[in-house]
């Protein structure tokens, strides 16, 4: 019998890996071939999916990009054994777009069996949480405080020093929340993981249970992700089957149990006060802090949020020691960071790499320069609060610190691509526009403010009166930057400045009219 | 897609399954969506009732979600992805011709009954778009000429 894998993430099955593997499974049936197809996550390399990877005596060999019409020649060429075939990749892991990435928090997806286990235990899972058991609270604290990871989901906010606030509190109940909604354009880490190695994100959380003393977990999941929401209760189901789930984790005593919400549609919840309104089946309106969520979370508990990769990160940081996570990156920066190039790029995917790449390397060696063959012109990075850069700004090294330097932010490490078709006052009206429509209402600046950006951008992409337009756009900008309650009001003049900023020439495309009656 | 008619008899057991749940309004509004499609405004004071809270504050979060109809949709529903990385390959174009071949504007149905048109902000398909969910299918590179032909496979 040969073992083949076909992924199962959504990205892949929206490129037709549902169709190649009902095909697989039809040809093999009709020529007698005995084959046990696992669905697994990607690997990331999306201009290859989908892919298929044959179990063999020299390690996996994979072929891809496979349509269904091309099931037939592969399994007639001898794909099963391994042979050659113009689609054949061979070992994945010497794709030189793999091999040259650090796979830390992403080392199992598109490997394992995601409802498995066993195979998650069998690929070194959980080696994380028994050494946390070890350690203990504080134990666990100050190992993760050492590793210097921050936070994931864009504020970058040390974890360990988050959950050692959580950890200090009193209280008969405290929660782990994850923050699975994973709004920003251009990012799909989350989802990936969630889908190709959902255990690791359990055994995350229940790591963080026990270094606090929280006893129930939640994670909340964007509607948009259909596939990760199976993919995360079946897997809880079958952790919960197993033992590493329930009154005593892994026979510790430790008791830990885990629930899934799912988003409907609002970006703002996101933000981690909003998401706890909506966690609590509220309007998803954002709170003033203080208090902290640390402090006055979940129903009023003392609740850890932190984002997927953050706390999938925490399984390696457990198994391998706080030094060697530490050991990578930049600056303040420590450890990897799962990019996720995006839009106009020839090979998109999930580059995880140590901080301090720069954008150029990613767009131009990763990503093969824009998909449309055309030349680049701008490139935002961190989601739709992210800032537009032009090619000058390509040599930034990716790291929070040298993001912050150039008006711009990291996020959550999406990097999307345009080509010279691009209109930047159309950009930045749209950063207007989402903020209108993303706004929880809660402040003027960000509810009226996005609004009258819009209705002034159009005025200026019109000729009416530019100048002085311009100058409302940025008086605008200014009042939302200081009197937002959160960074949804308070970060879209970022994505807006940095339009105007760099791309002048777009805002002056029309000729001046005299100003409207 | 199909769905059940409404029917306040079974929106009570749908409600009673989910009552007990943390948090549970949002878990009760998707599950009475996955069964009518959309959620009538006759079970927010069914909802109130059961989990003791203003018809208000339920009322309240109804509307503030995107996600929840008011109008039950067509027999298939297509999101297309307005966000910035399906907007780099062509995402606003494909939406005009979306909304051009379908006659109708964004949460719009077809007279006919056919196709919902919703938009979305992000599938997480971003390396690959423009992206869609066509009933709840994930769909890559849907440019027009790719919206025409699946367009074309929809079933009545
Ligand atoms: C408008 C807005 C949207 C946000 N969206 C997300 C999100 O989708 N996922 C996420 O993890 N964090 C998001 N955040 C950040 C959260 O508020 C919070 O910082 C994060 O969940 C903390 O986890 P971390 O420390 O692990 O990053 C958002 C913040 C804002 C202001
Ligand atoms: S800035 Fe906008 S989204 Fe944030 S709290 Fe204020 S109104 Fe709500
Ligand atoms: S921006 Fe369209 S799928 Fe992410």
């Amino acid at each position: 019998m040969t073992r083949i894998f076909i992924p199962k993430d959504a990205q892949a099955v929206a490129l037709g890996a549902d169709r190649v593997a009902r095909e697989v499974e039809r040809v093999a049936a009709t020529t007698g071939q005995t084959i046990a197809i696992t669905r697994t996550g990607s690997r990331g390399l999306f201009w290859l999916e989908p892919t298929i990877e044959i179990e063999t005596a020299e390690g996996r060999i994979a072929y891809g990009p496979v349509k269904p019409g091309d099931v037939e020649a592969l399994l007639e060429a001898g794909m099963l054994s391994g042979a050659a075939h113009p689609l054949r990749i061979g070992r994945p892991e010497e794709v030189s777009y793999l091999a040259r990435q650090t796979r830390l928090t992403f080392a199992r997806v598109g490997i394992v069996d995601p409802m498995s286990a066993q195979d998650y235990v069998a690929h070194g899972g959980y080696a994380g949480l028994t050494r946390a058991l070890e350690l203990g609270g504080t134990g666990i604290i100050d190992e993760v405080k050492a590793s210097g990871l921050r936070g994931r989901g864009g504020a970058g906010f040390p974890t360990g020093i988050k959950w050692s606030t959580v950890g200090l509190a009193e209280a008969d109940q405290k929660y782990v929340v994850c923050n699975a909604d994973e709004g920003d354009s251009g990012t799909f880490a989350d989802r990936m993981l969630m889908e190709g190695d959902p255990f690791c994100l359990i055994e995350g959380m229940t790591i963080a249970g026990v270094a606090v003393g929280a006893t129930k977990g939640f994670i909340y999941i964007r509607s948009e992700y259909p596939h990760a929401f199976r993919a995360m209760n079946d897997a809880i189901a079958a952790a919960t089957q197993a033992g590493y789930l329930g009154p005593s984790v892994m026979g510790s005593g430790h008791a830990f149990t885990l629930e899934t919400r799912l988003g409907a549609g609002a970006y703002i919840c996101g933000e981690e006060t909003s998401l706890l309104d909506s966690l609590e089946g509220k309007r998803g309106m954002v709170r003033a802090k203080p208090p902290l969520p640390a402090i006055k979370g979940l129903f009023g508990k003392p609740t850890i949020v932190n984002n997927v990769l953050s706390l999938a990160t925490v399984p390696w940081i457990m198994a391998n020691g706080a030094a060697a996570y530490a050991d990578f990156g930049m600056g303040r920066s420590r450890g990897t960071l799962p990019f996720q190039l995006a839009g106009n790029v020839r090979r998109g995917g999930l580059v995880e790499l140590a901080f301090g790449t720069t954008l150029r390397e990613m767009i131009e060696w990763y990503g093969g320069g824009t998909r449309s063959g055309r030349p680049l012109r701008a490139v935002q990075v961190g989601g739709p609060l992210g800032a537009y850069f032009p090619d000058e700004l390509l040599d930034t090294p990716l790291d929070y610190e040298a993001f912050a330097a150039k008006n711009g932010l990291l996020g959550h490490g999406g990097i999307v691509v345009f080509d010279d078709t691009v209109d930047l006052a159309a950009q930045a009206r749209f950063a207007f526009e989402f903020c209108a429509t993303e706004s929880c209402g809660k402040c003027t600046p960000c509810r009226i403010g996005s609004t009258r950006g819009v209705e002034t951008i159009d005025r200026i992409v019109a000729g009416i009166e530019p100048a002085r337009n311009l100058e409302i756009v940025r008086d605008l900008c200014e009042v939302m930057t200081d009197g937002s309650l959160c960074a949804m009001g308070g970060l879209t003049p970022v994505p807006v400045l940095s339009a105007l900023a760099h791309f002048p020439e777009d805002f002056q495309r029309a000729p001046t009219l005299m100003a409207a009656e | 897609m199909t769905y059940e008619p409404w029917d306040a008899s079974i929106a009570d057991e749908v409600i009673a399954r989910h009552a007990r749940l943390d948090g549970a309004t949002m878990p009760i509004l998707h599950a009475l969506q996955e069964t009518f499609g959309y959620v009538d405004r006759a079970v927010v004071p069914m909802i109130a009732d059961v989990l003791n809270l203003s018809r208000a504050e339920i009322h309240g979060v109804v509307t503030f979600y995107h996600d929840f109809r008011s109008e039950p949709p067509g027999r298939h529903v297509v999101k297309i992805c307005r966000a910035e990385a399906c907007q780099s390959v062509g995402a606003v174009a494909l939406a005009d011709h979306a909304k051009r071949v379908l006659g109708i504007d964004w949460h719009g149905t077809t007279a006919d009954g056919r196709v919902t048109l919703e938009p979305v902000f992000c599938l997480g398909l971003c390396a690959c778009g423009p992206a869609a969910l066509v009933d709840d299918e994930p769909v890559s590179s849907f440019d027009p000429a790719a919206f025409d032909a699946r367009l074309a496979e929809l079933r009545a």
